[in-house]
């Protein structure tokens, strides 16, 4: 093909381009799905259950349906067609039939003319509840007699990964416990959407959505409809993280919206919010390291177990990157991994930022500094030693043929300049830890430096074809050539409609890009997560304005030849003109009598399912992030500041450098919060902090300034080289700022978030027996056939037959 | 809802009067999260925030006089020698709440986490009430009488609270899981009073109310009389000094566990910001 790239095309390929939403969003101007409102709309409300685990003797709904302004309250019963719903197992109830399996479970709907009737009218609906024992423990769920969560079980998927020989000797071992905390995203939009019914019977959903065409294969069977019946729109995202990679409020407005005949709304409030999606699933994980006297790996175990709450979500692709990953970026020639993603009576557990990825780093980054002190060596040094490289084997036995600059990434971070020392004498207290709290002009304040390396997948899994769609098309306008480009991808605050944008600028050479709403009018372009869409539908976007430039080559040559010229050399497109062998040959529009317009489909290379040792070349593409941070740590109260964060990160390229440094430094945040304050705290499965007065995210005297630098090692094969960035600085940001605490204080901190009490002895490390026996593998299927989806998401992915 | 705009404060009493169910908004930083929450739902709103008399501070006859109406962020601009209420109004949420978020807001939710509230009884300030019947004073410490509890009667309003500047060094510090926008962990307040020669200190979110430290009081007053410090600020203190003081605070908690924190943390974290204050007061007061 001969298209070439265009450098001068403003805001392409590779420019801090401004955002296509930029403006909107400052202005607040843009609207977000909390937003939406229609004519003669209703207002949806859900009730939900207060027990982790009852059975429903019955409902009356009668009070709620006589109240004034109730136009429908809506059952399981009511459900017109599958009662449930799920992202890779359909486990999940629409609304409870007979019984509840968390705090915060749907168990009825309504809409009525106003959210003060709706609200009031859902207090009157009475559900009778015969409150079961709960398990909310992930090991308790493991242990004989434990109450089972669902007639299958309390395992969801169980991954053994067994690499080399698992009882290979070293000379060195060293040994750990660590946890992590349930983590929210802390979306500040919540979720909201709003159905529209239809003439023709079918239901318009407008929602706020990282994949549009997943939600309406769960969507659509439950409403009883064909998909081509249930069309979904993207109603503006404020932030996701995987938060709304499941499904919370669709079927519920859609149901109301098909009963009543009228537009429904439902916007949760930041409590139901807690309840509405799933969290980062809390981690226990044991390990064991064994080293060669001068620092190599030889052998290590790893026993993860996620608490994944009371249903599948994407569990079991959680817990199979936390078992794949489970080693971080090192050469480790034997291994025995065992990771069990359990069921418990907590709230459903499943994506967020990192996908599985940040537990285990949070584990193994632990591990390798107290390898390098049982070997009296530096951390970076025992790093360094162990990086992998391209052609390093994984321990599932992938062979790494992707770039894997891992230790470039190591020394670019620790080349990035430090923070000044404080100066001698009283400090600032609000640059101190306790910040505004005013509590230190110094006294008892030490510094500590932290390391930590990680690295993830970009794209989906394990043999899974997350094919990406776009239709891009060229027309004349008023003002020269202009491109459309329509792609279903779900832009989420990331960026990537801008990215989309840069690409086809750059393909097209023409600066003046608009995109189409993303809709299901097109085909699926997979979700906005896993760091994928730069590389999956910008690479659709890509081989669509190929296309179309090839049909445009054609007219080019064609009216040439009609005039009796050859034209010699390649063809480009720069500027809004066509050129050969770099010479101007005309304007593009007048080569647009007739539109032009291409549909295309990226596709990644082709993946394997790991195997029953857990083998397989399961992964497309892995990126890989160093951060160092520089703590302070007030040794009394127990207060601690992130003084600095110095980040290094294996993009490929930066299509968006600007776009970059913005998720690298939100990254670090979302790690920052892991490591120091943000847990969903639970009791007995009840969410005691369901609100931000008691769920705490990092304010701008939390973050620290963060110093990035952009590792640039194309990666073969993908377009442009690019690999995603979306995830890479959260996983590293917790450990490390955790490494520089135990190096300020000295003390063997295991849990994230570190606590004051735990940074001054007040709480011991958190301890653990012995870690529990390993399930059956591959044993029995953990999820009856008939809950399933079949072939599951992958059914998107097959190309229309239109 | 109704929402009540009276111009002066007379108007306003005269509506509290016939309609003691109407619930006061001041900066409507507590009252509209209770809405949100969907906690409250009162019949009607009355607005304060734009009663001249709340929203004036004045000196009178060596007195503070601080309305009800005057916001955190006005504070930090307009009080700068006041230190401890200046600490403590910086502390306060964001910049977003500190410009609305009024001290009489603070009264009229008595959080035993409300961060002017430690500054109100280190410094013995009384509260000044209105109905449309008349006024009375109390005694912050009689004022709130439990978490969440006033002595405030339906009929009246919050106009006020007094209290006597007090010459001598002082400071407020709260602890909080983060470095901002943070409801009290555990908070301190430090008042010395040169001339009466007391110590006066107050702890909040580690009890039920605002609670004083009687015997850390009366010892580091004792103490600081002895050394002669009184007199002299440049005389040296034994260093033991500040520990037992901070000791003898911490002594005076009666902190719970809850979600923002255990209760053991709370008690050592008044203990350390104690010993803190008192050191920096002394240094205050040397380099004056
Ligand atoms: C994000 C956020 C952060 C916060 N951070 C802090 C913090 O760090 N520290 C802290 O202490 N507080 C904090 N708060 C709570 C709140 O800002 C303070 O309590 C503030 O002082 C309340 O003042 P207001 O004027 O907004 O009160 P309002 O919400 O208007 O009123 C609060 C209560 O007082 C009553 N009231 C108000 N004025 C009068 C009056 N004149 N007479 C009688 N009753 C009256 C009201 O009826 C109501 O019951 C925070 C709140 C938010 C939303």
């Amino acid at each position: 093909m001969s298209v070439g790239t265009l450098r001068r095309t403003r805001g392409g390929v590779g420019s801090s381009a401004r955002r296509v939403d930029g403006v909107p969003k400052v202005k607040g101007a843009f609207q977000y799905g909390s937003d939406l409102w229609a004519e003669e709309m209703l207002w949806g409300q859900t009730v939900r259950s207060p027990h982790a685990h009852a059975r429903i003797r019955g409902v009356d709904i009668a009070k709620a349906l006589s109240y004034p302004g109730v136009r429908a309250v809506l059952l399981a019963a009511d459900v017109p067609g599958r009662k449930t719903f799920g992202l890779e197992f359909a486990d999940q109830p629409v609304l409870a039939q007979d019984r509840v399996r968390y705090v915060g479970e749907p168990v009825a709907i309504l809409a009525a003319v106003d959210p003060e009737v709706a609200r009031r009218a859902a207090e009157r609906v009475v559900v009778d509840y015969e409150v079961l024992p709960a398990v909310t423990d992930m090991e308790e769920a493991l242990r004989p007699g434990a109450p089972q969560v669902h007639e299958y079980g309390n395992v969801l998927h169980h991954v053994r990964i067994v690499h080399g020989d698992p009882d290979a000797p070293a000379d060195v071992w060293v040994e750990g416990y660590y946890e992590t905390a349930m983590q929210d995203q802390a979306i500040l939009g919540p979720e909201a959407g709003m159905a529209v019914p239809a003439d023709d019977g079918g239901v318009d959903l407008y929602v706020a959505t990282q994949w549009l065409h997943v939600d309406r294969q769960q969507v659509a069977p439950c409403l009883g409809l064909p998909p081509e019946k249930v069309r979904l729109h993207l109603a503006g995202v404020g932030g996701a993280f995987g938060a709304r990679e499941d499904v919370s409020m669709h079927i519920h407005a859609c149901m109301l919206a098909l009963r009543t005949g009228r537009p429904v709304r439902i916007v949760y409030s930041r409590e139901e919010s807690f309840f509405g999606h799933v969290h980062r699933h809390p981690s226990r994980v044991w390990m064991r390291h064994g080293a060669t006297r001068d620092g190599r790996l030889v052998n290590v175990y790893a026993r993860v177990l996620l608490d994944g709450g009371a249903y599948a979500s994407s569990g079991a692709a959680v817990i199979t990157n936390a078992a794949t990953f489970a080693t971080g970026p090192y050469e480790v020639p034997n291994a025995l991994v065992e990771a069990t993603r359990v069921f418990t009576h907590n709230p459903p557990c499943g994506a967020m930022r990192g996908f599985g990825a940040p537990q285990v780093c949070f584990a193994h980054e632990a591990q390798m500094d107290r390898l390098a002190q049982a070997l009296g060596m530096d951390p970076a040094r025992v790093r360094l030693q162990n990086a992998m490289k391209t052609g390093s084997v994984t321990i599932t036995g992938q062979v790494v043929r992707g770039s894997a600059p891992v230790r470039q990434v190591i020394e670019r971070c620790l080349a990035l300049p430090m923070p000044e020392e404080p100066a001698a004498g009283p400090r600032d207290p609000q640059a101190l830890p306790g910040g505004a709290g005013n509590v230190s002009r110094g006294e008892g304040v030490r510094r500590g430096v932290g390391i930590a390396v990680g690295y993830k997948n970009i794209a989906y899994s394990g043999g899974f074809d997350d094919s990406a769609e776009a239709r891009v098309r060229v027309f004349r306008t008023a003002d020269g050539p202009a491109v459309e480009v329509h792609s279903a991808a779900a832009e989420v605050g990331e960026g990537l409609h801008t990215v989309l944008v840069q690409v086809a600028r750059t393909e097209l050479g023409i600066e003046h890009v608009t995109l189409h709403p993303p809709d299901t009018a097109i085909g699926s372009a997979g979700s906005t997560s896993a760091s994928r869409q730069t590389m999956m539908s910008g690479g659709a976007v890509q081989l669509a304005c190929r296309a179309v430039a090839e049909e445009l080559f054609r007219r080019v040559r064609a009216r040439a030849a009609s005039a009796g010229r050859t034209l010699r050399g390649e063809l480009t497109l720069a500027d809004g003109r066509v050129l050969a062998a770099g010479e101007p040959v005309g304007e593009v529009d007048n080569y647009l009598d007739e539109p032009i317009e291409a549909r295309r489909t990226y596709h990644h290379r082709p993946t394997q399912p790991l195997d029953e040792r857990g083998q397989g070349d399961v992964h497309v593409t892995l990126a890989f992030a160093a951060q160092r941070a520089v703590v302070e740590v007030d040794e009394e109260l127990g207060l601690a500041r992130v003084v600095q964060l110095a980040s290094a990160h294996d993009v490929g390229r930066a299509i968006n450098p600007q776009g970059v440094e913005g998720q690298i430094e939100g990254g670090a945040a979302m790690g920052l919060g892991l490591a120091l304050m943000e847990e969903v705290q639970l009791d007995g499965g009840r969410i005691r902090n369901a609100s931000f007065t008691d769920y705490l995210i990092p304010t701008f005297l939390d973050m620290p300034p963060v110093v990035s630098a952009v590792v640039e090692e194309p990666e073969p094969g993908v377009p442009y080289g690019a690999k995603g960035v979306g995830e890479m600085a959260t996983l590293v940001a917790t450990p490390a700022i955790v490494a520089a605490l135990r190096a300020a204080t000295g003390r063997p901190l295991n849990r994230a978030p570190v606590r004051p009490d735990d940074l001054i002895g007040l709480a011991p490390p958190v301890a653990s027996g012995p870690p529990p026996p390993a399930p059956a593998v591959p044993g029995p299927r953990p999820v009856p056939h008939y809950h399933g989806l079949d072939a599951g998401q992958q059914e998107l992915m097959r190309p229309e037959s239109d | 809802m109704e929402v009540l705009l009276p111009r002066t404060l007379d108007e306003a009493l005269a509506i509290k009067a016939g309609r003691p169910e109407a619930v006061p908004i001041a900066g409507g930083t507590d009252l509209m999260v209770a809405l949100n929450f969907d906690r409250a739902r009162p019949p009607a709103l009355l607005d304060v925030s734009r009663l001249p008399e709340l929203r004036q501070w004045r000196r009178k006859e060596g007195w503070l006089v601080l309305g009800a109406g005057v916001t955190y962020a006005r504070i930090v601009r307009e009080l700068p020698e006041v230190v401890p209420l200046v600490q403590a109004a910086r502390s306060v949420g964001s910049p977003q709440i500190r410009n609305r978020g009024t001290v009489g807001g603070n009264l009229g939710t008595a959080s035993p986490a409300g961060d002017a509230l430690p500054v109100l009884a280190a410094y013995d300030a009384e509260v000044e009430l209105a109905s449309a019947g008349g006024r009375r004073t109390v005694p912050f410490n009689e004022f709130m009488v439990g978490p969440k509890k006033t002595v405030l009667r339906p009929d009246e309003l919050i106009v006020a609270t007094h209290w006597r500047f007090v010459r001598g060094p002082g400071s407020f510090s709260k602890v909080g899981t983060r470095n901002a926008m943070v409801i009290a962990v555990a908070s301190v307040c430090l008042v010395l009073d040169e001339a009466g020669h007391t110590v006066r200190v107050a702890l909040g979110s580690v009890g039920p109310t605002i609670l004083r430290a009687p015997d850390a009081e009366r010892f580091v007053a004792g103490a600081l009389a002895a050394a002669g410090w009184w007199d002299d600020p440049r005389a040296t203190l034994p260093a033991q000094v500040a520990r037992e003081f901070g000791e003898r605070v911490a002594a005076a908690a009666r902190p719970i566990d809850d979600v923002r924190g255990t209760a053991a943390y709370r008690r050592h974290a008044c203990g350390v910001l104690a010993r803190r204050a008192l050191v920096w007061a002394l240094e205050a007061r040397r380099a004056a």
